[in-house]
Order: C-alpha cells, then structure tokens, then sequence
C-alpha cells in the first residue's frame, strides 16, 4: 500500500484513537489520527503512558543501586541498558576494565542484539498478518534466553555486569550450547528471509512504505537501524569503537529508501553480523587465562570526582547514550539518558503522513519503538 | 590544531568558559548568543557539528546549596562570616540547558551550555536548525519549567498537561505530590 496520493481530500475527517491498550501498540503508546477514509491526514502521538521517573530514581539512588533500574528501559535487551550505564559511570570514574571482561560484555551484548531484532522481526511479521516466522525465532530466542538465565538468573531483566567490570564468567552452558545455537539462529533466519523476503504480499506491504530520505533523518537525531535503512553508513562500533570493536571484523549492512522492507532487511542481516562477531569475540576470549580478572579495581562506595560526561553505545536500536552529572557524592547528581527510539519516534507524525492506517501498525513495528526506553 | 583551538578560534569572546572533563570538551556561551553559536557550529567548514544527540536540563540549586553549606563551616570564626555577603553578589543562575552535538564526519563531540535563571526563564528555541529539537525541548519544559520561545508546540511531553509541578526540579519530591489526571486533556482534534 503506497503512498495515496490521489485520494481526493474531502476534508470531512474521523478521528480515531489508536491505544494506548491496544494489541498492535506495543505496549502503551497512543496514536490520535485524523484520517480521511483509510488515509491518514495527520497523527500525534502522545507518550508518557509509561513514564516512571527513571532520571528522578536515579538521582535518588546509588551509581550501584542504579543498574537494575536500566533494564527496566529497553526490556528486549536489557543487557544492553546495563553495558552503557556501566561504560558511563567507568568513564566518569576514569577507569578501564579487564579484557576479560570486556569480552563477555561484548557477547552477551551481541546476544542481545540478536534477541532484540529476533523480537523485531517477529513482531513485524505478526503486526502484518504473517504469523509463522515468528515462531521460528522465538524459539532461538528462548535457547539465547536460557544462556542469560544460567548468567545470572533472570531473563528478561538482566543486571548484567558491575561497575568496573563483570560479576562472572560466561556460564557453561555457553561453551556447550553456542556452537549449535549460532546454526540453529541462522537456520531460523533462513526461514524468516524464505518465508518473508520475497513473499508477494511481503514486498507490497512493505517495498516503498513510509520511506524517509536520509537528510531527515539525521535531522531528527535518527541512529541505528533506522537509519541506516535510509543509507547512512553509521555504527558506534565502527564510528567510535569501544572495547575490542575495531578488532573484530564485521560489515555494517545499509539499506536505500530507508522504507519498512529497508529496516526489516538491515535487521535481519544484522543478526548475521552479530553472530560473525561473538565468533572472534569467542576465540578471543578462549586465548585469555582462566583466572584472568573479571573486575578492575573499583572502590566499595563509588564516589566519582565533580564532572560531567556522557558516553553512548550502539544499542540494538541505535545510541543509547548516559549523560551524567556528579557533584562528587555517592549519589549521582543528574542522569539524562538518551534513548535511540525517543529521537526516531518524533518523527513519526510526518513518517505516517498519507499512508493508509494498516501501515501505521507496519511503521510502529519496524521502527522498534520499545515504551519503556521511550517514556523511561 | 585539536578541536578545542578550533572551537575557540570560531567562537572568539561567545565562549565564557570551556572545560575539559574526561576527553569530552564542554563550553558555555551567554544565553541569548545560543541559537547563532549553535548555527555557527552546525555551518562552518572544519567543524560541522550537524547532529543534535539530546538536550539535556539541569537544576542546580541542590548543588550551590550544598556548596554555600560547605564553605561556611570550615570557617567558624567571625572575619569569614562578615565576608560572606560581600562575596556573594547576585545568586547564579538556577539552570542549566546543555545541548549535545556530534560532528558526523569526524565523530568528535562537543557541549554546549547554557545557564538559565529563575527570573527569566525563557530561552531561544533551536528547533529551526534541527527539527529533532522538538521532543528534547518539550521535554526540558516539562521536567524544568524553561519555556523555548520560537517552539511550535511547546506543549508537556512526559507529564499530563495541566500537571501542576515540574518533576525533575530539585525541589519536587521523589514520591510526588499525590497529582491526579482528570482525562479532560485527552481530545486533541
């Protein structure tokens, strides 16, 4: 369902509200449409459904205490939130972790990007009528969940890792499982690139819907793989390498027209990218000594100098950044974090302008918003 | 020539402080100069700061607070205390906006802030050279108070409208005040 331009305007509009408890909103985002028919003249959404205070709680707790809190923002792959808080307050520490335990962060962090896009895909795929290959990845999912479960008990909020390095080792289920797992992930993307990628009412759905051109997009801050569906070469891991990324060898997929297809696809390739990485991250790993640190050296009770910083990875949804403020207490004095689908959600007013109201769910989708990084 | 005799070099006397903290280089221009300082940095050749990552509000009071406790009690003999009004001189500004850019080309990133008082608590809005400014502008409105003059919608993004407080003040409490939505402010059209 392209663009239709050739509806003829009537100006007798409905307007339809759209969640913020509903199915295809993924979660608790609203949507209030103006439509004419099935076209839409004008969306606004409306955020905050889920605001819970994070940066407020955060001034309130310990650097420590904090970490929990972070994964309750992106809760597909809270590992993630975990590892760009923890680089945050290390850097406002000024102090560098063990190799080792920059090795684990890196895998688990790859395994969450790689759970993350399975949910996205699957997502997608659901939103628009196609059911099956959401199966097939859920169920790679799950065995990647099972890794993050004998980590350290929980999975779906993590609490990955400490300040100054990691609390353990990779579990033993990792070295056992990952060599079938990442067959077993591949193979399931397989089927999702069969069942979807060329499928006739895939492309219609999909080809040419809400396309964004890549000037718009950096400048509505867009980062990740939304943006680089548009055409933009740009990824924190090749931009701004941290820990052993400028190492490993990897490609950054982009897309052209920067439409649904375009994010489904650098999605799905991304997997594959990942996957590539946790392979030399792995081997790396395997090098070290086994009682090689996990922990720098970090005092009981943080206390970072008087200062300012702000550090940022590349999530699986894009940058993911903490800006943090300490007045040289054990309590942060401010946290701002800057969550990647915040700044790609503003634009989705003029992304769905025109477009038919089925394809609104299709763009929601895609674009990953996920409600608790966005109202944090 | 590194990024900081860049910015200075362009900048010249705009520049009322610049601080180096952990390799990330922040600089505070006057208030009123921030949309043309911002241009300035988004335009010129060698720089290109054409990126907004964030706008980001701080309330500072806790912090002077905390200061102003501090220097008197070391101090306990009486020649300190008569100094004291003496050095104060007119309280500094409660806020901060702090606008964080990114230079595409060169991956290098810059601070940009800006002190905001509680008298005045309207600044320039940049949602004219990114359109991206809109969200992080709305959100510095809802959690601070600070109004953007020039905004095209400066509405509450986080908060209902009509909430009473602005939440991330240092002054409003963890727990809230006990506020209640009324679900009138939900039509939009």
């Amino acid at each position: 369902m392209a663009k239709n331009n050739n509806a003829p305007i009537t100006g007798d509009y409905v307007t339809i509200n759209i969640g913020p408890s509903h199915p295809a909103m993924h979660g608790t985002l609203r949507v209030v449409c103006k439509t004419d028919g099935e076209t839409i003249v004008e969306a606004i959404p409306e955020i905050g459904y889920l605001h819970r205070g994070v940066e407020k709680l955060g001034e309130n707790l310990t650097y420590h205490q904090f970490i929990p809190i972070t994964d309750r923002l992106n809760y597909c792959s809270a590992i993630a939130n975990n590892v760009a808080y923890e680089k945050a307050v290390e850097k406002l520490l000024g102090i560098e972790i063990p190799e080792k335990a920059k090795l684990i962060r890196v895998i688990m962090k790859e395994l969450a990007r790689i759970a993350d896009h399975q949910v996205c895909v699957g997502i997608l795929g659901v939103d628009l009528g196609a059911f099956t290959p959401f199966f097939y990845l859920i169920i790679q999912r799950e065995e990647i969940y099972d890794i993050f479960e004998w980590y350290n008990g929980a999975r779906l909020t993590n609490t990955f890792g400490r300040i100054g390095g990691v609390n353990a080792d990779l579990p033993e289920i990792f070295h056992t499982k990952w060599p079938k797992l990442k067959d077993t992930i591949r193979k399931a993307n397989d089927e999702t690139d069969k069942l979807l990628t060329h499928n006739r009412i895939w492309m219609d759905r999909t080809i040419g819907v809400n396309p964004f051109s890549p000037e718009d997009a950096l400048e509505y801050g867009f980062t990740g793989p939304c943006l680089r569906a548009t055409g933009v070469k740009r990824d924190l891991r090749k931009d701004e390498p941290y820990y052993f990324y400028n190492q490993f060898d990897f490609e950054v997929p982009v897309g052209k027209h920067g439409d649904v297809f375009d994010r489904y696809y650098v999605r799905l390739i991304e997997m594959e990218e990942s996957i590539k990485i946790i392979d030399q991250a792995y081997t790396m790993y395997k090098e070290l000594p086994p009682d090689a640190p996990l922990m720098a050296k970090v005092p009981k009770i943080i206390k970072p100098p008087e200062g300012e910083i702000y550090s940022a990875i590349e999530s699986p949804n894009g940058e993911l950044g903490f800006f943090i403020k300490s007045d040289g207490t054990d309590k942060p004095y401010r946290i701002k974090i800057r969550p990647p689908c915040y700044m790609v959600y503003q634009a989705f007013p003029e992304l769905v302008k025109g477009e038919m109201i089925a394809d609104t769910i299709a763009c929601l989708s895609s674009l990953n918003i996920i409600a608790g990084e966005l109202d944090r | 020539m590194g990024l900081k005799e860049k910015v200075q070099d362009l900048l010249g006397n705009d520049i009322l402080d610049i601080v180096e903290y952990r390799g990330d280089l922040t600089i505070e221009v006057p208030k009123s100069k921030n949309v043309k300082v911002l241009k300035a940095l988004k335009e010129v050749e060698g720089l290109q700061f054409d990126f907004l990552v964030d706008i980001v509000g701080v309330d500072n009071s806790a912090l002077y607070e905390k200061k102003k406790a501090k220097k008197k009690k070391p101090k306990g003999d009486e020649e300190a205390e008569e100094k004291e009004p003496v050095k104060e001189g007119p309280p500094p500004p409660r806020f901060e906006v702090v606008y964080l850019l990114l230079a595409l080309s060169t991956n290098e990133r810059l601070r940009v802030k800006i002190r905001v008082s509680e008298d005045d608590l309207e600044v320039d809005s940049i949602t004219g050279l990114w359109r991206g400014a809109n969200w992080p502008e709305r959100e510095v409105y809802d959690m601070f108070g600070i109004r953007f003059k020039g905004h095209p919608n400066l509405k509450r993004l986080l908060m209902w409208e009509g909430f009473p407080a602005h939440p991330l003040r240092k002054d409003y409490p963890l727990e809230g005040q006990g506020e209640q939505r009324d679900f009138d402010d939900c039509r939009f059209f």
